[in-house]
């Protein structure tokens, strides 16, 4: 496996460009924060990234993890990195400063997310899931829970999970089972089984925070049931030390295609009869409620997975074909074996991987921007449009960017030819590493009807609307950019079109005829992304015209190639999914089930 | 107990510098960062002090330009101040020149210990730390491994080429430490904030009381008179083993001086 080196330079361009960053700077809040700390920050964060959490990434797709008497064991490198990760403090950048945070945008933590699950995508679950738990605590718990839990997982010196899933109960958040049992001192007692949890056990730190979806007694079915628990695995004493152990173990760990060193944990929670300790959050049967809240961002942080695999796919990729040689490629002396770069398909692979990955980073920062702007701007109305915007691009962050992290590693396989299918240079452990993203934190499938059932629909389509309008103004605009910009204006007006015609049909059958705009979902949303990614692109390409001081003009110039490329090349395929949106249910299930029966 | 870390910023190692062929002299119009040999003094400053219980690290630098950028790296790292010495004027100094502006802010400062590397990444001359120790007046102690201080005593193993000797000295002094001896820290994320409201005292020549003429392209002492291109590796001696290879290989290394 190559090295991790960081793109801060892409990094910055997207921050400059795409998301706004000296606006955000000058929001409520972040008067401490400017473009020049910013850039300290980054340097340092890459470094880290780099040399300390990089090395471990091989160590555990190798080693993976182990669980003996409910003790989970891992790499101890995994250990290490967590050690010094808690001493460098990256974990609270954007955090609440009340509780030890460095309250910095929310865009320069999706900036951390990138960095770590590039470096390693098994390793940075760890911080991510804590990164959720935060958020969760932060938004809904009490005081004193907050004094009690939030400065340890801030300072990362404990970590958090999200226990939602149960057997019977997947994307049926609904169907869970698990018990609490209210007690007099008001705390309650959790019985049940958990499957799926990240990070659930561990001997990294001392301490985890189990944060556990369960149903009080007499609870209404469904989602409306469901309340939310804190169940610390050693329990806080009033003097903040740690005493009993919480009556919970982990059970078993899954065997899975990539993340090995993850360790993906079956709780049971009250086996020795008395019930777990959990204190409520908030109040009761309104867990689902909060879990909605806290989706932006954590479908946000899934997105970034894409981009972080694919990123790291393409590092690797592009210094394997700057070194391997095979064939003479055309114009190349006789007798001469040429690096493979050299050869046009190649080109064509490395090119796409670099658009792809350039897109998505758009995409994410704008939307982690629009998170920013709809929690601190100080007008309601800017607050209001950017909270609807960030509704719009979630499920685009989440499922197109997954969607692409698994296609570009698996190009990045290719680009290695059969040194890729082999596991020595490391390739094929990015493509195993991505397989996971466009199922978690609701399947790509559920992001896709979200965005057709959910979104299209916001404010009576005005939220789609703006969008389209803005994206033809700006490709209006290209005009003044001169005869450069030519074929990215056509293919760009051009996809447009064709999602106006699909958003269009689905409105209309979205009322009419729901499953017959759900048939269609995912192509749409593969290509209400695939244009936003070009509108992005062909803003970063003018962007870095005017930004002489980031990047050499080598790289600035990529960029205005990287964003034709996407135009008259990835672009077109807005169209091609045209007409499998429109086609509607009836092919679907056209089909008898019994046919589907072997 | 107070030590003085003397700290270079230089052009980014990683990428390819150029040599301005007028001066024939490295350009230095990029972004400067900390010079890596000397992150491992910051880092053994800092221990010391811990180890002492009290005091503090402080920096000393010069740069024509005015760039704090590596100096703030350090001040991330947990040192607690520096002084930039920075003045147009400085713009090619040879090593003595460099050796009396650094001495001069030293002096200002008046530290127990006078920690440097061995020889900056970027000019490699290896002989300002000695000539500061010179004209301070002060022991000179090189190529130290480690440094341990005992009230007014420094223990320094100095790294040699067949193993190290054990030195004393008394404090003040100035010691070159090796690269490797310890491993910097990274700056936290809490350093990083901290180090921007840490001081950085900006002095120019006339504040140092040093004559202009005394340093720079006008008082250089040493002329760059030619550069070359580095020579083209050379292919490599292939030993096939024919029973007797490791005893050729052992030659090999100890002509060396590696064994």
């Amino acid at each position: 496996m190559t090295e991790y080196k960081p793109p801060l330079n892409d990094i910055r361009l997207v921050l400059n460009e795409i998301s706004d960053i000296s606006r955000l700077c000058d929001l409520p809040g972040y008067e401490h924060v400017d473009v020049e700390t910013i850039d300290g920050v980054l340097e340092e964060l890459g470094r880290f990234a780099a040399e300390v959490v990089s090395p471990v990434n091989k160590i555990g797709d190798q080693e993976g993890c182990s669980v003996s008497d409910g003790v989970v064991t891992m790499p101890k490198e995994f250990g290490e990195a967590w050690d010094h990760f808690v001493d460098s403090g990256w974990g609270a950048i954007s955090q609440d400063p009340d509780y030890g945070g460095g309250g910095f945008p929310l865009a320069i933590h999706t900036v951390l997310t990138e960095l770590l699950a590039t470096a390693s995508r098994a390793w940075s679950m760890g911080p991510m899931l804590t990164a959720g738990a935060i958020d969760c605590l932060h938004t809904f718990s009490d005081e004193s829970q907050k004094e009690v839990f939030l400065p340890k997982l801030v300072a990362g010196e404990w970590s958090g999970t999200m226990n939602l899933t149960e057997p019977q109960a997947g994307s049926d958040v609904g169907a869970l089972t698990t018990k609490a049992v209210p007690q007099d001192d008001g705390t309650y007692r959790i019985f049940g089984t958990k499957i799926f949890i990240t990070f659930g056990e561990h001997e990294l730190v001392e301490n985890i925070i189990q944060l556990v979806l369960a149903r009080t007694p007499d609870s209404p079915p469904g989602t409306k049931g469901i309340s939310c628990f804190i169940v610390p695995k050693y329990l806080v004493q009033d003097d903040g030390s740690l005493g009993e152990r919480n009556d919970y173990r982990c059970l078993s760990l899954e065997h899975k295609l990539g993340l090995h060193a993850s360790p993906t944990c079956v709780i049971s929670y009250g086996e020795n009869g008395d019930g777990a300790v959990g204190y409520l959050i908030g109040e009761e049967h309104q867990g689902m409620r909060y879990m909605f809240k806290m989706m932006n961002n954590a479908r946000l942080g899934v997105g970034v997975e894409g981009l972080a695999v694919a990123e790291r796919a393409l590092q690797q990729a592009s210094s394997f074909a700057l070194d391997r040689r095979q064939g003479k490629a055309v114009g190349a002396e006789a007798g001469e074996q040429s690096l493979i770069i050299e050869h046009p398909d190649v080109r064509r692979m490395l090119l796409t991987m670099r658009a792809y990955t350039d897109a998505m980073r758009c995409i994410l920062y704008a939307n982690a921007a629009t998170l920013d702007l709809a929690k601190s701007h100080p007008e309601s109305e800017e607050r209001q449009l950017a909270s609807d915007r960030a509704e719009l691009l979630t499920p685009i962050s989440k499922a197109w960017c997954t969607d692409l992290g698994v296609e570009m590693t698996s190009l990045g396989i290719q680009v290695h030819g059969g040194y890729g299918y082999i596991e020595e240079t490391g390739a094929a452990q990015h493509l195993r590493d991505s397989r996971i993203s466009p199922i978690y934190e609701g399947t790509n499938g559920i992001q896709a009807i979200d965005l057709v059932g959910r979104k299209l629909r916001m404010n009576e389509g005005k939220v789609i609307r703006d969008l389209l309008d803005e994206i033809n103004d700006f490709t209006e605009s290209l005009n003044q950019h001169g005869e450069e910009f030519a074929t990215i204006r056509s293919n760009l007006a051009d996809s447009l079109q064709a999602v106006e015609e699909a958003t269009a049909w689905l409105t209309e059958k979205g009322t009419e005829d729901p499953i017959q705009a759900i048939s269609g979902a995912t192509p749409y949303l593969r290509m209400l992304g695939q244009l936003v990614g070009g509108w992005f692109l062909a803003r970063l390409a003018i962007g870095a015209k005017n930004n002489e001081n980031i990047g050499d003009p080598d790289f600035r110039n990529s960029k205005m190639t990287v964003a034709k490329f996407y135009a008259e090349q990835l672009l077109p395929l807005t169209r091609a999914q045209l007409g499998a949106v429109t086609a509607g249910s009836s092919d679907l299930f056209a089909v008898p089930e019994e046919l589907f029966s072997i | 107990m107070d030590v003085v870390v003397c700290v270079k910023q230089i052009p980014d190692p990683a990428d390819p510098g150029e040599l301005n062929p007028d001066t024939k002299t490295l350009k230095r119009d990029t972004k400067l960062i900390l010079d890596e040999s000397d992150s491992y003094g910051v880092e053994m400053a800092l221990q010391l002090v811990d180890a002492a219980g009290s005091g503090e690290v402080r920096l000393v630098s010069m740069t024509p330009g005015g760039e704090t950028g590596g100096l703030r790296t350090a001040l991330a790292m947990g040192a607690e101040s520096a002084i930039l010495v920075s003045d147009e004027a400085l713009a090619g100094s040879d090593a003595l020149s460099t050796a009396k502006v650094l001495a001069a802010a030293i002096k200002r400062s008046n530290p127990d210990l006078i920690l440097t590397a061995t020889e900056s990444s970027d000019g490699y001359t290896g002989t300002v730390p000695e000539q500061i120790a010179e004209l301070l007046d002060l022991p000179s102690v090189t190529f130290g491994k480690e440094v341990a201080v005992d009230g007014e005593l420094a223990t320094v193993k100095r790294q040699t080429e067949s193993g190290y000797d054990v030195v004393e000295c008394p404090l003040p002094a100035v010691i070159s430490v090796t690269a490797g001896v310890v491993e910097p820290r990274y700056p936290s994320f809490k350093g990083i904030m901290a180090a921007k409201n840490k001081p950085v005292e900006e002095l120019d020549l006339s504040a140092l009381g040093i004559d202009p003429q005394t340093v720079g392209w006008a008082g250089a002492r040493q002329e760059i008179t030619e550069i070359a291109d580095s020579p083209a590796r050379e292919a490599g001696e292939v030993v096939v083993d024919e029973g007797e290879a490791h005893e050729r290989i052992m030659a090999f290394l100890d002509d060396l001086k590696v064994l």
